[in-house]
């Protein structure tokens, strides 16, 4: 753009990123502060606010994290939970897009249809609740894995992905004597690694955060991801089992609470944080093949 | 008119049809038998939602039966409409109903336009690198976890948190944030606000991206200012993609998620915190009430249904016959 701003432009123009940089504020001055609180002795946190001196500075919250045992289960659980998740939705979702993208599959609109009603109906918390039950998968892993397996949305982008494919390869394997199959496998799966990977980022970021289908499903403490420790820790004030019980007074056990509250925070926050600022291109694009339909 | 059509046909032509039926079965059935491999491929996908999607659908007939777990859903003994009867004129049923409906009406009206500000706002910047960085910002609550945002909300606003710090400097003392139900709403829709803006904006940046330059210099020439032209060129450009958005949040009015407010909840803001779903969890996974639970829900997903149709059918009218469907 060389046009050259008038006055009232200029004045515009100035108002727009004061606006802006109040909502860059907005959105980085509560997360750097956690980040910051997480290193305070809580008194001084609580009397003088963040500061800057050094010698206020303390590691003991995630000293205290780090050697807690339920914490570090529920980190394990979680990598586990969401690599798997991914794993498992990537491949059935992809799977079930490439004929349904094929020219001439018998049944295509069927199916379709069958997905599609899954996306606008529901049979509700309890009728869920119940065949994961009768399937004996309660306080198993698979309850996790498996019953939200099939993500319609990830099937939809998957195809429109598939079809933007030009038909000519499928033509010049098709007379070199290829199967479907085998066009699959050796011509589009290679083709479709953008897809597959906004796909199992988006399983995997989603599987993370996610706490609701380990609270109902999973009552063993030993196998709670992340979420669930999180949880009790920030919402319930259950400070991990033995993790500040050998502390003597009560407000020694306050105060230590409250900083494990910031310290954990930061560390179920950080694989994503640090992650996602590489991502962010795939994870955009995900969002604009979503909206595209 | 085809039936008509098809009694006045010859009984020869009717066979032939037949036939043709027939023999278009045949050639289905030899696609099958020749293309097995790619049937197996769509095969896990469609046993799951057969499994986790079609056969709960089926168990939600238990909302008007008195369910045992004993007799299982085939055996329990039907009871019509009781248990929806039982909700209606339950007494919490209005509060939980308008909580419900308040929640996320009030969080659509207030939260829908600020991504479209920001996408407006985010437009005008011309150095790449700065907004990118910006995007990079405003982008990141996304990716925090609700359990994070909500125990962060807990921290900031507890009675010595910073918030009430700041409160207690210039009131004398501190807010009950949490334990206030006036207060419910709003934490819920601001920090929804601060989480999601960023993130929703990036349709709405990329549909500008989009805009003719051409539109631009044509309006500067004819004296426009920057505010004019984006309100006169950026935001009509907007207009289908808003109508889609509003469309999508309106019909979900009543679907709104179970996790944040459950979270969200205290023993003393329930009055403005319950709201259906997380009623539907209480009365079903913790009182084991499951036929009255599950008929709650159905309640609920009748109700969106109806909503996305009649939201739909607004839009279209106001946005010169562009809805969703």
């Amino acid at each position: 753009m060389n046009i050259k701003h008038t006055r009232i432009d200029r004045i515009i123009l100035s108002f727009n990123n004061i606006f802006l940089c109040i909502a860059v504020l907005v959105v980085l001055v509560p997360l750097v502060y956690v980040v910051l609180a997480s290193f305070m002795d809580p008194t001084v946190l609580l009397n003088k606010g963040i500061s800057f001196n050094f010698s206020d500075w303390s590691f003991k919250g995630y000293q205290l994290i780090l050697s807690n045992d339920a914490m570090v289960r529920g980190f394990i659980n979680s990598i586990l939970y969401s690599v798997g998740f991914a794993v498992i939705t990537v491949v059935v979702c992809i799977f079930a897009a490439y004929p349904l993208s094929v020219n001439g599959f018998v049944g295509k609109n069927f199916f379709m249809t069958l997905f599609i009603i899954t996306m606008f109906f529901g049979g509700g918390l309890i009728p869920t609740y119940l065949v994961v039950k009768d399937l004996g998968m309660l306080n198993t892993p698979w309850a996790i894995l498996i019953p939200g397996a099939v993500n319609v949305w990830n099937i939809i982008l998957a195809r429109t992905y598939f079809k933007s494919i030009p038909y000519e390869l499928h033509e010049a394997a098709k007379v070199d004597g290829a199967s479907d199959l085998l066009i699959f496998f050796k011509i589009v799966l290679p083709l479709s690694k953008p897809i597959i990977f906004v796909l199992a980022m988006y399983a995997f970021v989603g599987q993370w955060n996610s706490y609701f289908d380990a609270m109902i499903y999973l009552e063993d403490p030993k196998l709670h991801p992340l979420q669930l420790v999180l949880r009790s820790i920030l919402i319930q004030n259950q400070a991990g089992p033995g993790m500040i019980s050998d502390q003597q007074s009560m407000a020694e056990l306050k105060k230590l609470s409250e900083m494990i509250k910031y310290s954990s925070i930061v560390i179920s926050s950080l694989p994503l944080m640090v992650m996602y600022p590489f991502f962010q291109k795939y994870f955009e694009k995900g969002v604009m093949a979503g909206s595209l339909k | 008119m085809q039936e008509i059509v098809n009694v006045q046909k010859e009984p020869a032509i009717q066979i032939h049809a037949e036939k043709k039926a027939a023999s278009k079965l045949k050639k289905n059935l030899e696609y099958i038998k020749k293309n097995y491999h790619l049937y197996l491929l769509v095969a896990p996908a469609i046993i799951l939602t057969i499994i986790f999607k079609y056969i709960p659908m089926y168990g939600a007939i238990i909302a008007f039966k008195d369910f045992s777990t004993i007799k299982g859903i085939l055996g329990s003994d039907w009871v019509g409409l009781d248990n929806f009867t039982k909700f209606l004129s339950s007494p919490n049923f209005a509060d939980i109903f308008m909580n419900t409906l308040k929640l996320s009406f009030f969080g659509l009206i207030v939260g829908f336009p600020v991504p479209i500000i920001l996408s407006l706002m985010l437009n005008q910047l011309r150095r790449a690198a700065i907004k990118k960085n910006i995007q990079l910002v405003l982008y990141a609550p996304n990716f925090i976890s609700v359990v994070v945002i909500v125990g962060m909300v807990f921290i900031f606003l507890s009675p010595t948190g910073p918030i009430n710090q700041l409160v207690s400097f210039i009131a004398g003392k501190p807010l009950m944030f949490m334990s206030n139900p006036d207060y419910f709403r709003s934490i819920y829709i601001i920090s929804g606000i601060w989480q999601a803006a960023g993130w929703s904006s990036i349709i709405y940046v990329a549909a500008l991206a989009n805009v003719d330059p051409e539109l631009h210099n044509a309006a500067t020439i004819d004296g426009a200012n920057i505010l004019q032209r984006m309100i006169h060129i950026d935001l009509p450009t907007l207009k289908p993609l808003m109508a889609v958005t509003f469309i999508l949040a309106a019909g979900g009015i009543m679907s709104i998620g179970f996790e944040k407010a459950y979270l969200m909840q205290t023993s003393m803001n329930l009055p403005s915190s319950e709201i259906l779903p997380t009623y539907v969890y209480k009365v079903g996974l913790q009182s084991g009430d499951y036929a009255y639970s599950t008929a709650v829900g159905l309640f609920n997903s009748v109700i969106n249904v109806i909503l996305l149709i009649v939201v739909n059918k607004i839009v279209k009218k106001l946005n010169e016959g562009e809805g969703l469907y």
